[in-house]
């Protein structure tokens, strides 16, 4: 069992004629993903080299109607990738992937307003995100797919890296993943450690959930309280950033320590708090949660 | 991306948000030349000579001086200008003074504070406002948040006139000043959405004793993800508000911050690369810098970070992590060849690398002959590196 993706998923990728949309469709269809379309205005009708096999379509209305998806991959430029999300949404599909780094916060509020206003039922995640895998069954985004393994552990993640990170951590060590989550960096952003904590919770393929927050912000903070609230299997943590200094933006948009707030300090003993055991380094997240499981 | 005070009350009265009469200089001469005439214009003697650097506390640190007079105004120009201004925000070392704003003096009825910026909870902007004007709004957050009101932005309908109305009565305006603050407000909210601005603040917004409101300062940070919407502010970037290696980095789209430690790190991915600084002093070592090279980096961008990195004096030794997905090792190990063939290497290069196209990024260093220490994960590069740099600091 798994989360969000899996056999079912019908993907389109959105900027699949660009340098990252061609090199990560490939990818993503050595993995086995099922991609049925590519999208890029314009390019209706045209071959992508070494994609030859999956039909390109100017509009996502098409992709859907033509090729019956329901999932996208945005791998579009930062000015026009917010209107490639609300156009994924308005086709139908049920799943956006947003890839995409460095969205302007003003575009992506009005993309989260739109959405909960009007396709409650779609789930975006990130931007600026590794995307979520399935191992064995799908990859959408640009994870590195060997160092994935099927199994139980739930991951969710603020960081792409950090995600890769504690999936080789894990898979090294035997345990292998229901599903992995890049939930993405970016101060408003689509799916958050709650949701992800929510369908992990009810997922009876997942026995363990690893989640990766970062200095900024108060969701790993929400998410702590709903942990202990409602969550009844172990859970592990590792917060990035606990040597940022203040006042400076430490590359994502959402890891700045400001105001006194989002200190990891604090973060870790709300995890904590809720009863969250919480690796020394990010070298231990694996060990910390395999001993949990012993 | 910030600005000045001085540039972001330009920008206000072009979008028509109430400001004093003042002129920005960048001399002595120029400021002391600016004083009769904000004299003049305002119809007042009284100026307020204001260093211009980022950092906020400038009051306190004596970077703020009013004067009554022409030649109490000229002194003032000349104690400030060129003084090493030693604020909360800009460390111990302080910042040299090189641009005033020579401001019209008001008569000041009451200070409030207005800001500006994401709530993240909500994913909406919020305005927040405060009858504690002129202190800093952390100190009164903490002590009394209540004292600090909330309006969110509706992204569909903007801001509304009644939320002008709400905010206005709960700080305790009315009259004319109520009215003014009704007037006030639209095209401020204007400003920060057209402008994607990141924040915004007014502390303090005045009303004066004749019933107007007027923005007193400005404090505005941009979105630097927007900035390709708004090419026209790269004029007013302060490059000397700027750390040079930073400046650099930027060039090349690179997420850089200069620390004070001594371990240079090359990391893909913030996430990765603020956890890179934390295992490195987890293991008794002092990174020297953040460095995000980011997922669509080139080999080009990696040979300028690498650069950058080696540029730093205090760096003694070289930690490359990375953790490929959307970047290649192999792009990572072409641009660190580059680099140290260029510039050489005279520090020792601990690497670990994993992730899409590994094998090919070790196969390219291995056939490089590269004096490199591999590391088999980020543990294990950690302790290397610091026993490199010659041990714990």
């Amino acid at each position: 069992m798994s989360v969000l993706v899996g056999y079912n998923t019908r993907l389109v990728v959105q900027g699949m004629s660009g340098a990252a949309g061609a090199f990560h469709a490939k990818q993503m269809v050595e993995y086995g993903t099922n991609v049925v379309a590519g999208v890029t205005p314009g390019k209706g009708g045209a071959k992508v080299a070494g994609l030859e096999q999956v039909p390109m379509f100017d509009t996502m209305e098409e992709a859907v109607r033509l090729r019956g998806a329901n999932a996208s991959v945005v791998y579009v430029p930062p000015p026009f990738a917010a209107d490639s999300i609300l156009e994924a949404a308005a086709a139908g599909v049920q799943l956006v992937v947003a890839i995409t780094e460095g969205i302007p916060v003003r575009d992506m509020v009005k993309v989260k307003y739109v959405l909960e206003r009007d396709y409650p039922h779609v789930v975006l995640v990130g931007p600026n995100c590794p995307g979520v895998i399935t191992p064995g069954q799908c990859k959408i985004g640009i994870m590195p797919g060997y160092i994935h393994k099927p199994g139980n552990v739930g991951v969710v993640s603020r960081s792409g890296t950090l995600t890769y990170e504690i999936v080789h951590q894990l898979t090294s060590i035997g345990l292998g993943q229901s599903t992995a989550i890049g939930i993405g960096g970016d101060p408003v952003k689509g799916t958050d450690f709650i949701d992800a904590l929510t369908w992990f919770n009810e997922d009876p393929g997942t026995s363990a959930i690893f989640m990766i927050g970062e200095i900024g912000g108060d969701s790993e903070e929400r998410a702590a309280q709903f942990v202990k609230d409602h969550v009844k299997k172990p859970v592990g943590a590792f917060i990035g950033g606990q040597t940022a200094p203040p006042g400076k933006r430490m590359g994502h948009a959402g890891a700045i320590i400001s105001g006194g707030k989002g200190a990891a300090s604090d973060k870790i003993a709300a995890l904590r708090e809720a009863g969250i055991t919480v690796a020394p380094t990010p070298a231990e997240m694996g060990s910390t949660l395999a001993k949990l499981l012993a | 991306m910030k600005i000045h005070e001085y540039q972001g009350k330009q920008m206000f009265q072009k979008y028509g948000v109430p400001v004093p009469i003042g002129i920005a200089a960048t001399s002595v001469d120029d400021a002391i030349a600016a004083i009769p005439k904000v004299q003049e214009q305002a119809g007042t003697d009284v100026v307020v000579v204001k260093a211009q650097i980022h950092a906020g506390g400038r009051g306190k640190g004596g970077g703020v001086k009013v004067a009554k007079t022409r030649a109490d105004a000229e002194a003032a120009v000349k104690k400030i200008f060129g003084m090493q201004l030693v604020t909360h925000q800009t460390g111990p070392e302080g910042k040299k003074v090189q641009r005033l704003l020579v401001e019209q003096g008001l008569d000041i009825a009451h200070e409030y504070y207005l800001g500006m910026l994401l709530d993240r909870a909500t994913g909406r902007v919020t305005v927040m406002a405060s009858t504690e004007g002129g202190m800093e709004v952390e100190e009164v957050a903490a002590k009394t948040p209540e004292k600090i009101l909330k309006e969110p932005i509706d992204p569909a309908t903007g801001w509304q006139d009644w939320q002008s109305r709400k905010l206005a009565k709960a700080l305790g305006l009315s009259g004319a000043a109520a009215t003014a603050f009704a007037k006030f407000m639209p095209p401020l909210v204007r400003c920060y959405d057209e402008m994607d601005c990141s924040l915004l603040e007014i502390n303090p917004l005045v009303t004066t004793k004749d019933g107007k409101v007027l923005a007193l300062d400005a404090k505005i940070n941009f979105d630097d993800n927007a900035m390709f919407r708004h090419k026209e502010l790269e004029a007013w970037r302060d490059p000397s508000e700027e750390d040079p290696r930073e400046l650099e980095a930027k060039k090349y789209d690179l997420s850089y911050i200069s620390l004070d430690g001594n371990i240079g790190c090359m990391v893909n991915g913030a996430g990765l690369a603020m956890s890179t600084m934390d295992i490195i002093k987890f293991y008794g070592g002092k990174p020297a810098n953040f460095l995000d090279v980011g997922g669509g980096a080139t080999a080009e961008k990696v040979t300028a970070a690498f650069k950058i990195i080696t540029g730093d004096p205090e760096v003694k030794a070289i930690f490359v992590n990375i953790f490929g997905g959307i970047m290649k090792c192999d792009t990572i190990a072409a641009g660190v060849i580059a680099a140290v063939k260029e510039v050489g290497l005279k520090v020792p290069l601990v690497v670990r690398l994993e992730g899409t196209n590994v094998e090919l990024g070790k196969k390219m260093l291995a056939e490089s002959k590269l004096n490199i220490v591999a590391a088999g994960d980020m543990a294990d590069g950690a302790k290397k590196v610091v026993a490199a740099a010659g041990g714990k600091s």
